[in-house]
């Protein structure tokens, strides 16, 4: 992971976080790795290996390039019929008729970004709070076991999630929103009959799938954060908590967004678990409460027994759209790490 | 040099007489379908039981839903297709030959409920059916559902309305009986595998339209027959066009399409029966093949296999809980299976 982050101030040339990072022991940087730096600027140079190894590597990397070109090429041509019979207004009605042919996509782009951004509302502090304690505070026996954990959760499948979610999660979400109604229940956020299944249902279940990925990887970067930092935060009289707070988080604030990132990429496309507790019905509503639908469940309710020509090309321009909204995503959290570094005045890329 | 062009020739012509006389010999085939999930089970179990009797022939069939079954027909990639809807006009016109649509089985769809207290079969009519559906009944107490079930005692609860949220023949087979039945819901909403639904949660699959209902008490929705009845689920008694109240079993559900009109291309919904005996909301599941095979071998496994089907395989239907096609209707498919040709003469 690239964007695992190396965000220090100063030093241009630091080694991927998650090298040292698992090693543990944060180690001074500085001195061999600039020593090999120079070794291997004054090595003498083998020209075609050389050649041959920039040549092959760059090849697998435009490999990427092309599998996107060629993603996007397939996505607009097998939604050319629908973007020519709705055009823009696609992403802006919120008719989703396949018996009239008529569809548009709002309410999808609104289930999807949502749901996305409740689960991160609910799945970052835990996460952090996760991430921190086992990379800071919990004793070395312990470390092990839970981290070991917490990355098996990383790996059951969504289609289990989603029976456990309706099972399960279901009902104790239609508590949770009884309580919320009688108390909450003048904000429209709170309001409407509790059915459990819904909006909130859908948050929920995705906060509890990205929560593994957020706090697996910003151990990971917490670890990474050299000794000599929180040494040098300790010397000065710092506690515990200003130590993590000023000097641990702050120095792997990048690293940490890198995280959120890919929680969000995950909550984005998640597609199973989502589909058994949404109540997929495309409608806007400023209800948790409400049923809501996202981008990725209504194509795979719909692909395989899909109709007509335009039913189809619809769906794929779902795709598109799901595409766009990604990149959208993607690209303003990348900007907010970057105004991050700005302010910071440090040399870290993501 | 001369010699060598000799042994090349020879080697061709062994391998040439090689793939000749191999089909000839009875060399295995291997029949090829994919499509409709809801008649899979009963394909796969005809598969196996065909097998067993003609090893040299298997079948292969891919559960991978109608539109995709349809799609893979159309561009000739399977031997067969299975759809629970039947072709419209614009996929007629998609396929590059003429496509048959041989019925194979009968499905009904069961309405079921969670009504706390209520453990008797409820009685509805197509049009208070029609009318929870399009959200103008919203409490179980209505008297338009109180009037038609005397000593059941219902509680004042919402309905909670679920449909399926994936496209299916299952919907399909519904909302076409909902617009032959109700005139207000084939103008708002219409009949297909998946519509614009007016009220309601959508639940994916039979499993999750069912866990809706079970989660909560209110709850109606539509299933296949099948999983009611493995899952025991309660379900209701329908009205019928001839004005009785029929439960959905394997008998009314094959009564549905005896006694009416089946046109020559069995492109038909027989969905609302006029037959007394019917249940109303039942739909075929099709087999699609071309009328002009273009491989004799396969061609004439696969017409043995639907033949076997039809008639051995009907057999089997009951104990999976499909209904098989009444007598009369296979009698009338005999005929239309003789009309399947390779280069212009038929086959069986």
């Amino acid at each position: 992971m690239s964007s695992s982050a190396t965000g220090i101030p100063g030093q241009g040339h630091h080694p991927p976080a998650g090298r040292t990072g698992s090693g543990g022991t944060g180690e001074q940087p500085g001195g061999p790795l600039a020593a090999g730096g120079l070794q291997f600027s004054s090595r003498p140079r083998r020209g075609l290996a050389d050649a041959l190894f920039k040549a092959v590597t760059g090849a697998f990397a435009s490999l990427i390039l092309v599998l996107v070109l060629l993603l996007v090429l397939e996505l607009v041509r097998s939604s050319w019929p629908s973007l020519k019979a709705f055009g823009w207004r696609f992403l802006v009605t919120q008719t989703w008729d396949p018996v009239r042919q008529q569809f548009g996509a709002l309410p999808f782009i609104f289930g999807t970004v949502v749901s996305s951004l409740l689960a991160l509302i609910l799945s970052v502090p835990v996460s952090l709070g996760i991430a921190i304690y086992l990379a800071e505070m919990a004793p070395h026996w312990l470390r092990g076991p839970v981290s070991f954990l917490v990355e098996l959760l990383a790996a059951i499948p969504s289609v289990i999630y989603g029976l456990w979610g309706i099972f399960v999660l279901v009902p104790l979400v239609r508590q949770l929103e009884v309580f919320l109604g009688t108390y909450l229940g003048f904000i429209p956020l709170f309001s409407g009959p509790p059915y459990g299944i819904g909006m909130l249902a859908a948050g929920i279940i995705l906060a509890i799938m990205i929560t593994p990925t957020i706090a697996a990887v910003s151990r990971d970067v917490i670890l990474a954060v050299p000794n000599s930092q929180r040494e040098a935060s300790l010397a000065l009289g710092a506690t515990r908590w200003e130590t993590i707070r000023n000097v641990v988080l702050e120095y792997a604030q990048s690293g940490i967004i890198g995280a959120i990132i890919l929680g969000l990429g995950r909550a984005l496309g998640e597609t199973m678990a989502v589909t058994m507790v949404i109540g997929n019905r495309p409608e806007i509503s400023a209800s948790l409460f409400s049923f809501a639908t996202s981008l990725t469940s209504v194509i795979a309710n719909e692909f395989n027994e899909s109709g007509g020509a335009l039913h189809i090309s619809a769906l794929v321009e779902l795709g598109l759209v799901l595409f766009l909204v990604t990149i959208v995503l993607n690209s303003l959290a990348r900007f907010l790490v970057w105004q991050v570094q700005q302010r910071n005045g440090g040399a870290a890329r993501v | 040099m001369n010699r060598h062009v000799r042994l090349l020739m020879a080697g061709v012509l062994a391998v040439a007489l090689a793939a000749g006389l191999a089909p000839a010999a009875g060399a295995a085939v291997t029949l090829n379908g994919a499509g409709s999930s809801f008649a899979a089970p009963m394909y796969y179990k005809w598969a196996d039981e065909y097998h067993k009797i003609h090893p040299d022939v298997s079948i292969n069939y891919q559960s991978v839903g109608s539109g995709a079954g349809i799609r893979q027909i159309t561009s000739g990639t399977v031997d067969f297709g299975g759809t629970d809807a039947f072709l419209t006009e614009e996929q007629i016109k998609a396929a590059p030959a003429e496509l048959l649509h041989i019925p194979t089985l009968l499905g009904a769809v069961a309405i079921s409920y969670n009504i706390p207290g209520v453990k008797t079969h409820l009685r509805l009519t197509p049009k208070v059916l029609a009318d929870i559906y399009l959200g103008k009944i919203t409490y179980w107490d209505a008297k338009e559902i109180t009037s038609l079930n005397p000593g059941v005692k219902l509680p004042h609860l919402p309905i909670f309305v679920a449909h399926r949220s994936d496209a299916s023949g299952t919907t399909n087979i519904f909302t076409n009986y909902l617009s032959k039945v109700s005139p207000e819901w084939d103008k708002k909403v219409g009949s297909g595998t998946s519509v614009n639904w007016p009220v309601g949660v959508g639940g994916k699959g039979n499993e999750g339209v069912s866990g809706v209902i079970k989660q909560n008490p209110g709850g109606i929705g539509y299933i296949e027959l099948a999983y009611a009845v493995t899952n025991k689920l309660p379900y209701a008694a329908l009205q019928n066009k001839a004005g009785r109240y029929v439960l959905p079993t394997i008998a009314s559900t094959s009564a549905a399409a005896a006694g009416v009109a089946i046109p020559a291309d069995y492109r038909v919904m027989v969905s609302d029966s006029p037959n007394p005996q019917a249940y109303p909301i039942v739909g075929f599941t099709w087999m699609l093949i071309y009328k002009n095979q273009t491989n004799k071998e396969r061609g004439d496994a696969l017409l043995k296999f639907i033949w076997w089907g039809l008639h051995d395989g009907e057999k089997m239907a009951s104990s999976l809980l499909y209904a098989p096609l009444p007598p009369s209707l296979v009698a009338s498919l005999e005929k239309t299976l003789k009309t399947v040709t390779y280069q212009g003469s038929p086959i069986l």
